[in-house]
């Protein structure tokens, strides 16, 4: 019999109805695989094991006193530590918010609270979600599940690497271009982006607010839609917050791919990306073939351009959002020992923030300043405009575009972190969905020599359905 | 890679204002190590002039039709404790920043 440890949501919530096992127990386990292996991979920046039991027993008794349970009951929750807890420090990966708890909960987390989950600990991630590899972080690096000599992607490495680890039955990651899918594909498992606008960003810590989305990160495709329909929902904290109704994602069909056109855009298999992901992501492609889809071949003309001009935007973004850690509300400050504001505010941030997030901070103001908004920030702009348009067209004849979600097997540690570009360069497949708003998934489909390899789906806006659908048939094809 | 730069896109002083600008206090290691970094990302990002952006108009809100506008009603907010609760420069019911002017 499996260890509760090891099952999927799905099986855990029906093992937890079926009066099989308790949340109690599963909360047990969870931590038992946690001292295990968390030396090793170094998933959480923080773990409350005494909060995580008393919730479970309060759990356990309504389910005792047969009161209604929620859909999410007894599942341990890894959560991002740019996600606002109100019961767990908030610290970004960051320095600058090392002895930061918000005295609110991010929609998200009233979300999964509201169905009996149990949030366990905080993941570790890239700092201000800065990053594709978690190395950044200031609390040191998770390892990659697979080979602890192997990055596990990132930003939200920490939230992947605890799920494929099975420190945590279920994960929220957030994406700003790929920080869920990256490590989804890096660690072997389903990350997802939904929907720009889908999931509420309130008590999500802004990095690039026009780009990003908070996702699940989950073993399977079902469990993936689980926690989907828990978290969306529309609010007026988040201006952007799309008015759309609250579904429940796990309803996708479960018959063939016959009637569904998948486009391959040429881009996706252009320079950058290593022969041998290209091989083992073409496989994957035939299956979907195999399994009814209508296989084409497409082309993205703008692709290129997409990552200059996500970076150009997130970065702008970023030097703006950024400019509230003064050290005076909160976060860490050398205000105190200052003789004056402005070099109390650049001492502050210059401790309190690491290199990646400072060169981000000066190239953003950069881009946004006189004389140079034009030639970078707008033109930016532009070429977005210019990729969506590329993006509509070819979901004019398609359902449904694929491809690899990361262009490279996973790295080394240390082997990219002092050169940015390289990193960046990372990105080159994943961040034209961010640009662009679409929803897009990363499910495992190979691996070379024991590191993993994603496919990427991708659909227009709110078609999430059509995701998991997809996906789900990969899936059934490798069992 | 910090290879040698062909045209120098950015220079030390350059990124000595901006920094500035940016409120971050920079070491002269740094500021070297900054101005090659940046100056090796630029030219890259320079790869976006080679598309024609004339009559385009900029995207700044990808999924259209959520302009959000609600009724002006009055609800609870942070509480002054709450909202004093992570910093360490308050008195009384404020926050203490230092004199700017």
């Amino acid at each position: 019999m499996k260890h509760p440890y090891q099952m999927t949501a799905r099986e855990t919530v029906e093992s937890i109805h079926n009066g099989d096992i308790t949340s109690e127990e599963c909360v047990h386990s969870v931590f038992d695989r946690i001292s295990d292996v968390e030396e090793r991979v170094h998933a959480y920046i923080s773990l409350e094991k005494a909060q995580a039991l008393e919730r479970a027993r309060i759990i356990d008794m309504k389910i005792k006193q047969g009161k209604p349970i929620g859909k999410l009951v007894g599942l341990c929750i890894a959560v991002k530590d740019n996600i606002c807890t109100q019961t767990f420090p908030t610290t970004c990966g960051s320095r600058m918010l090392e002895t930061f708890t918000p005295p609110y909960n991010a929609t998200v987390v009233e979300a999964l609270l509201e169905q009996d989950a149990i949030i366990i600990g905080k993941s570790n991630m890239d700092e201000y979600a800065m990053g594709s590899s978690t190395e950044t972080s200031y609390f040191g690096p998770t390892t990659n599940p697979w080979n602890s000599k192997f990055v596990p992607g990132g930003s939200s490495g920490g939230s992947a690497a605890a799920v494929a680890a099975e420190e945590a039955i279920l994960a929220l990651g957030s994406d700003t271009g790929g920080s869920v899918r990256c490590p989804a594909s890096f660690c072997s498992v389903v990350g997802l982006k939904p929907t720009y606008g889908l999931v509420s960003r309130y008590g999500l810590i802004a990095y690039a607010n026009s780009l990003e989305q908070i996702g699940p990160l989950s073993r399977n495709v079902y469990d993936s839609a689980l926690l989907l329909s828990v978290i969306t929902k529309h609010e007026l904290r988040d201006a952007t917050s799309l008015k759309v109704k609250t579904q429940d994602y796990t309803s996708f069909p479960l018959k063939s791919l016959k009637g569904i056109t998948i486009g391959v855009p040429q881009e996706f298999f252009g320079e950058g990306v290593e022969a041998q992901v290209a091989k083992t992501v073409q496989s994957a492609i035939d299956v979907l073939a195999q399994r009814g889809a209508d296989v084409i071949s497409t082309s993205l003309p703008t692709l290129r351009y997409a990552l200059p001009a996500y970076y150009l935007i997130a970065m702008s973004e970023a030097s703006s959002n950024l400019a509230r850690y003064d050290g005076v509300r909160y976060g860490f400050s050398s205000l105190a020992s200052a003789e004056d504001w402005s070099t109390g505010f650049s001492k502050t941030r210059k401790q309190g923030f690491g290199p990646e997030v400072r060169r981000r901070i000066i190239l953003g103001t950069y881009a946004l300043s006189s004389g140079y908004y034009n030639m970078y920030y707008m033109k930016a702009l532009k070429v977005r405009t210019l990729i969506k348009q590329d993006f509509q067209k070819a979901f004019q004849n398609v359902d449904a575009l694929v491809g690899p979600t990361m262009p490279i097997l996973p790295f080394r540690l240390g082997e990219k972190i002092n050169d940015p570009l390289a990193l960046y360069m990372c990105d080159l497949l994943t961040v034209p969905e961010n640009l662009v708003g679409c929803p897009a998934i990363s499910i495992p489909c190979g691996n070379v020599g024991g590191l993993p390899i994603g496919l990427q789906i991708i659909a227009p806006p709110l078609h999430e359905n059509q995701l998991f659908h997809i996906a789900s048939q990969y899936e059934q094809a490798q069992r | 890679m910090i290879g040698t730069v062909t045209a120098e896109k950015i220079s030390i002083e350059e990124v000595e204002h901006i920094a500035w600008l940016a409120k971050i206090e920079l070491s002269q290691d740094e500021k070297k190590l900054f101005t090659n970094q940046f100056n090796t990302i630029l030219e890259y990002f320079e790869v976006i002039n080679e598309i024609d952006t004339e009559d385009v108009q900029p995207t700044t809100q990808v999924i259209e039709g959520t302009t959000a506008l609600r009724e002006d009603k009055v609800s609870t907010s942070l509480s002054i404790n709450d909202a004093l609760s992570n910093t360490t420069h308050s008195e009384r019911r404020f926050f203490k920043a230092p004199k700017i002017i």
